[in-house]
């Protein structure tokens, strides 16, 4: 840390510098709020301009070229601890920025947002970002004309919610209501005599409306099933099953859960039953049933499944 | 009798994770221009525009068409959307082909696409309600049940998912386009990727890609002035059918045989195999080539896994399936399927570059989507029908 200052030299008024037609031109662009560069004979584009080719020592051409205000950032560094000669009280980074157009770049500060005292770098801090001006309002044609630089917008993350009453239809809503009871109800078409679960007013496969409501046992038949392995909050723990339960009488195979075994022993033809959630819990939702387990009974032979699959 | 109607034009994004250098409009642009620009014509060509995209929550912009109608150079003009969920792309390139051959219009701009990583079609996939068990196991894992069925039905080896896997990877090398490129990809690389469905391992499912696809359609005067050659529609087809009844075949299903069927009877082909030089399929997961294959008659039930075993649908094999590198190689959802019916056109009209498979005249482009509930499927050949 630096000592305490106890001795200040200042010239009272302050210097003046003239500063010629090039950097006049360029701080009086920025005044209005633009930047320039000035093009060298061999066709670069410096920013900020100089009056002679800095390669060669020739006198550049005196023509200027408005550059930006977007530019690249061609090296950074974050300053986690700001001292306070800073432009800000919090961690920022010094960026070399190349303005489009330009073929040099110009030193600035980048407020890259609010951060605590000793933040590391925020991933999206990297060379090649893309960044522009923050203009002061009141401006006098000096670098500091630009407060800083501030990202590009590349990306706004707009909210959207969907609120809306769930409507199953007469069947659904009476299938719901033996779910509120324990019962599991399907509906029975009078063509193919099959018996639909969950119930529907008419058959999908021969567009009738059913005729008779069916109560169906909570056993059934594993028919094919999956082994998933991709975690997430919403779902159970992998590995989990999820597979088509073919319950005693029906003609629909039901998609569930398959819990109570370890996964890799899961097989198409198990023998499983309903495992239902304490009575206290249940509510008209078919999550009334927490997931279907195996039953100690011989597996169903594959034939006898095979046109349910 | 229908009208004649082309493809004359093709346009394709580069396909990648995430395309954040564009918006959803300059996406479509880019696909669009290039497409105007193979038909060397301007947005002022164009009659109208049909549009197709996958489940609005899927990237989360509700009804995208309308705000996207300037953008598509659509003021003034009839602007459609269809939306047939992954078949999407197809069924639009056939509203946009129907709207040619019944003579309303000479141009039509069609255009499907997708911008996955604005949004995580999972969770799109997995909006709970009290009716219905909602597992959280995305597209795969729906899948996955029924290619465990089909393994079990049809007795064929585990590694026949991975040789498409492979093959589909290294036809991607050779488009410029495709999302993944995998050089030196084998099936010891497939085999060593974690298993996310059992029994679909990681590298045998497709990318999320951001990407858009876009054709000019032209009637048959307006095909004559293009400066490419054009791709000649010789035959549509769509079907639907519902998620789950009573026997469903979710193996093979009922909908995409019979789309099949009348996609021939229209395009008078009695053996698929023989007759089409190419095929760009909808496989996002690599049993579905084996599956499709039965599915879309190229051989029996039971057969296709054969067939992918021993190479027939190969680069270099007497049906070649997905030269692009198909969807295992890059998926925009909503693009998907227009993608497959973009690349058997420009397979027939010379426009496929390395991917190119020698003397293609004839093409079946084919896509689903849904609970594999919705097909559309396309012939496009290099002689008018």
């Amino acid at each position: 840390m630096p000592s305490d200052v106890n001795h200040v030299v200042e010239f009272p008024g302050g210097y003046t510098r003239s500063v010629g037609p090039v950097i006049g031109r360029f701080l009086s662009e920025l005044r209005d709020g633009r930047m320039v560069g000035v093009r060298t004979s061999g066709g670069r584009v410096l920013v900020p301009p100089t009056e002679y080719d800095p390669d060669t020592g020739d006198d550049v051409t005196g023509e200027f070229v408005e550059v930006g205000p977007v530019g690249t950032v061609t090296t950074w560094s974050w300053v986690a601890h700001p001292a306070k000669e800073h432009p800000f009280d919090r961690p920022f980074a010094w960026v070399l920025v190349r303005p489009d157009g330009a073929d040099t770049a110009l030193v600035h500060a980048l407020d890259a947002g609010v951060f605590d005292a000793g933040a590391e770098a925020p991933k999206f801090l990297k060379t090649g970002m893309r960044v522009r001006p923050k203009w002061r309002a009141e401006r006098t044609g000096t670098i500091g004309d630009i407060e800083c630089f501030l990202p590009e917008v590349t990306m706004i993350n707009p909210q959207a919610k969907l609120e809306f009453r769930l409507s199953g239809g007469r069947a659904l809503h009476r299938y719901l209501e033996g779910i509120a009871q324990g019962r599991i109800l399907g509906s029975r078409c009078p063509v193919c005599e099959a018996v639909i679960v969950p119930m529907k007013e008419t058959c999908p496969r021969d567009g009738v409306p059913t005729t008779e409501e069916v109560e169906l046992p909570d056993v059934g038949t594993l028919t094919t099933y999956a082994v998933n392995n991709i975690p997430d909050p919403r779902a159970p723990e992998v590995p989990f099953v999820s597979g088509y339960v073919l319950l005693d009488g029906a003609g629909v195979p039901l998609l569930t859960l398959i819990a109570g075994v370890p996964a890799d022993q899961v097989r198409m033809g198990m023998r499983v039953k309903a495992a239902w959630k304490p009575r206290e819990e249940w509510s008209p939702s078919v999550g009334n049933i927490k997931w279907f387990e195996p039953v100690d009974e011989p597996d169903v032979p594959f034939d006898e499944i095979k046109d349910y699959l | 009798m229908a009208n004649s109607c082309a493809v004359i034009g093709v346009g394709q994004t580069q396909y990648k994770t995430k395309r954040l250098d564009v918006s959803m409009a300059g996406l479509l642009r880019e696909a669009a221009r290039r497409a105007l620009d193979d038909a060397g014509l301007t947005w002022r060509d164009i009659d109208a525009i049909v549009v197709g995209k996958a489940p609005d929550l899927f990237e989360g912009v509700v009804m995208p068409e309308v705000f996207l109608a300037d953008a598509l150079g659509a003021a003034g003009k009839p602007l459609i959307r269809v939306h047939t969920a992954g078949s999407v792309g197809g069924s639009t390139a056939i509203v946009a082909a129907n709207l040619v051959r019944s003579g309303v219009h000479d141009r039509v701009l069609t255009l499907a696409w997708e911008k996955q990583s604005e949004s995580n079609a999972t969770w799109a996939l997995t909006v709970n309600s009290p009716f219905t068990t909602s597992l959280v196991v995305g597209a795969g894992g729906y899948f996955a049940p029924h290619i465990r069925a089909y393994i079990r039905k049809s007795g064929a080896p585990e590694h026949i998912g991975h040789l498409v896997a492979v093959k589909d990877r290294e036809n991607a090398l050779r488009n410029p386009y495709a999302h993944l490129r995998i050089p030196g990809i084998s099936r010891e690389m497939v085999e060593s990727t974690p298993m996310l469905w059992e029994p679909i391992r990681y590298l045998d499912t497709c990318p999320s890609s951001d990407g858009a696809c876009a054709m000019v359609l032209a009637s048959e005067d307006a095909a004559k002035k293009a400066p490419g050659k054009p791709a000649w529609v010789q035959a549509t087809a769509m079907r639907s059918e519902p998620m789950g009844f009573v026997r469903r075949d979710n193996v093979s299903p009922q909908a995409g045989k019979d789309c099949a069927a009348d996609v021939y009877r229209q395009a008078g082909i009695a053996d698929p195999r023989r007759e089409l030089d190419c095929a760009e399929v909808y496989v996002p997961f690599s049993w579905y080539e084996p599956m499709w294959l039965e599915n879309l008659g190229f051989c029996g039930d039971g057969e296709g896994w054969k067939l992918t075993e021993a190479g027939a649908t190969a680069f270099d094999g007497d049906i070649p399936w997905n030269p692009s590198g198909g969807v295992l190689s890059s998926n925009p959802i909503g693009a998907s399927g227009m993608i497959r019916f973009a690349e058997a056109a420009m397979q027939v009209s010379d426009r496929a570059g390395e991917h190119q498979v020698d003397g293609a005249r004839r093409a079946l482009g084919h896509a689903y989507g849904g609970g594999a509930q919705f097909y559309a499927m396309w012939v496009v050949g290099s002689e008018k029908p």
